[in-house]
């Protein structure tokens, strides 16, 4: 085989490195941040109060609308004093928050960010078990949140603990079975074949160009339309329930169990917690972005417009491909918005409710539209 | 390659010893799930995606987090005090002595064991290995995958029947 160390390009290792690092501390760790920022603002605009507007260029009178004020948080998270009960465990009471941050930023290697830049493929690793690896490497999240809460070895956190790995074992089913109708429709599961399929031939949800559009012919995917839709339902709101934000943040209700497993917590380790529940938010909105509604494409064909115009068909201009990633940036911004929005408009469930939910409603759910599914694609696609 | 290679299983080795000799139950569980890590990392180096991630989702995403799950309302305390049993640990280590002995004879008896593997053929069609393991699944077995899928739903209504019959005698 081909992968044995000295057999590695130089080169093509630098490139990976770039990558990873501009991916992961240009790209997400500051939406991380600034996703808090917008978080306060929009439930400041939802509630009618004006929200973070004070902080901007230190020593100057100059504020922007408060942008400074997460860059101030995170200095204040480092700066402040860190506290380790007595009564737990610390190994793991140190170890819990890395490993509900790792798995978060781990995930968004197979996510392909943008089309192509100078020739490079936007992905950090083109997995042919795209969508696989995002569920094996987000199951291992759980083990942050089950270790925080048994290690800290008092009952609120413990709570907290069970009720967050029973929620998120039991939402993995349906988030995992509301994906097997996406994959059916494809046949894929490299993500970058997925979005650049949807990209010729119209997104998921929006077939209206290429031959995915009915004046096309593209019958199957007007009746493969409805399936998406209790796909997209079940998978989105199985996101929410993943990553353990409202309506089902019973893991860490206040008003029940204080703060849940992260109630010993304080300083840095508190604030990875809270990133870690951020980038999960982030990657699971790119995830459904980059099923559903065709990543890094631009809509109605454009993309095939734009690559027509440039000439050359085989290499993406620099201009378009930095336009891909705008696109993806920007829809993934907007479904940061739309989570936000939600969790400052419904109320908290109940959790036996929430269980209700998850093992009545959506798994049966998910499992009868993988048999729609595969009825339609039986008599549309011989 | 080989040098990946001895990374992991050193990985896998000392971790799975740690799940023996770990006295703390929770430490024990979580050395068997960076052992399986080990593993599934193993699998990724030879070109397996689909298995090691596998691996990983059924294992370490599943099992061992209802394990741990399940470990983490014991009394840790009795099982951190519990003494050992010399007589028991001493055959133990025995018993596994003679094993690899006889292992390791046989092996090197083993005249089929010294050829080499076929090469398979190409990067693209490696990669595959989804679309490979879905046509031999469904194609040459699917019989037997028929007939595994019935044993999991008797086990799955089984274990339904069971826990309603305990919830109804309370």
């Amino acid at each position: 085989m081909n992968c044995s160390l000295a057999s590695i390009e130089f080169s093509a290792v630098l490139i990976h490195v770039i990558k990873i690092v501009v991916l992961v501390f240009v790209v997400i760790l500051p939406m991380v941040a600034y996703s808090v920022w917008a978080e306060r603002k929009v439930s400041a605009i939802i509630q009618d109060r004006v929200g973070p507007n004070r902080v901007g260029i230190p020593f100057t009178k100059i504020s922007l609308a408060g942008l400074g004020q997460p860059i101030a948080d995170g200095v204040k998270f480092l700066l402040k004093e860190d506290l380790t009960p007595g009564h737990v465990n610390k190994l793991y009471f140190w170890l819990a928050p890395a490993l509900t941050m790792v798995p978060a930023i781990l995930t968004c290697a197979v996510l392909p960010f943008g089309s192509e830049l100078f020739g490079e493929k936007m992905v950090v690793a083109d997995l042919n078990v795209g969508p696989l690896f995002i569920f094996a490497i987000a199951s291992l999240s759980v083990y942050g949140i089950v270790l925080a809460g048994w290690s800290s070895n008092s009952k609120y956190p413990f709570l907290g603990g069970i009720r967050s790995s029973s929620q998120m074992i039991s939402y993995e089913i349906s988030l995992g079975l509301s994906l097997v109708p996406v994959l059916l429709i494809f046949g894929e599961l490299n993500l970058s074949t997925i979005v650049e399929e949807q990209s010729k031939n119209g997104w998921l949800l929006l077939p209206l160009w290429g031959e995915g559009a009915v004046w096309n012919g593209g019958w199957d995917r007007f009746f493969l339309f409805f399936p998406a839709c209790i796909a997209f339902i079940v998978f989105t709101t199985s996101i929410f329930a993943e990553t353990n934000r409202l309506p089902f943040d019973l893991p860490e209700c206040e008003t029940e169990l204080v703060a849940g497993y992260h109630t010993e917590y304080s300083s840095m380790k508190f604030a990875l917690f809270f990133l870690g529940e951020y980038a999960a938010m982030i990657i699971g909105s790119g995830l459904i972005v980059t099923l559903f509604l065709g990543g890094w494409s631009l809509p109605f064909g454009w993309d095939a417009g734009l690559m027509k115009m440039a000439g050359n068909p085989e290499q993406v201009p620099w201009w378009l491909g930095l336009m891909h990633i705008a696109t993806f940036l920007g829809k993934v911004i907007a479904f940061i918005i739309f989570f936000i929005w939600v969790r400052w408009t419904l109320p908290r469930f109940r959790y036996d409710q929430l269980m209700k939910l998850g093992w009545i409603v959506f798994f049966e759910l998910a499992l009868l539209n993988i048999f729609i599914t595969a009825g339609i694609l039986i008599l549309t696609r011989p | 390659m080989s040098l990946l290679f001895y990374i992991f299983s050193g990985v896998m080795l000392v971790f799975g010893l740690l799940v023996v000799v770990n006295r703390n139950p929770v430490s024990s569980a979580l050395s068997l799930v960076v052992s399986f890590m080990g593993l599934a990392a193993l699998f990724i180096t030879l070109n397996a995606y689909f298995i090691g991630v596998i691996q990983i989702l059924v294992y370490t995403g599943a099992v061992m987090v209802l394990f741990l799950f399940i470990i983490m309302l014991l009394d840790i305390k009795s099982e951190q005090c519990r003494k050992l049993n010399y007589v028991a640990m001493g055959g133990g280590v025995m018993i596994v002595l003679a094993f690899v002995a006889q292992l390791t004879m046989i092996l090197a008896g083993y005249a089929p064991g010294k050829q080499r593997l076929v090469e398979l053929p190409g990067d693209a069609a490696v990669h595959q290995d989804v679309k490979r393991v879905g046509e031999a699944l469904f194609t040459h077995f699917n019989f037997h995958l028929q007939l595994l899928g019935v044993l999991l739903l008797i086990a799955t209504i089984g274990v339904v029947v069971l826990s309603r019959r305990q919830g109804e005698g309370n």
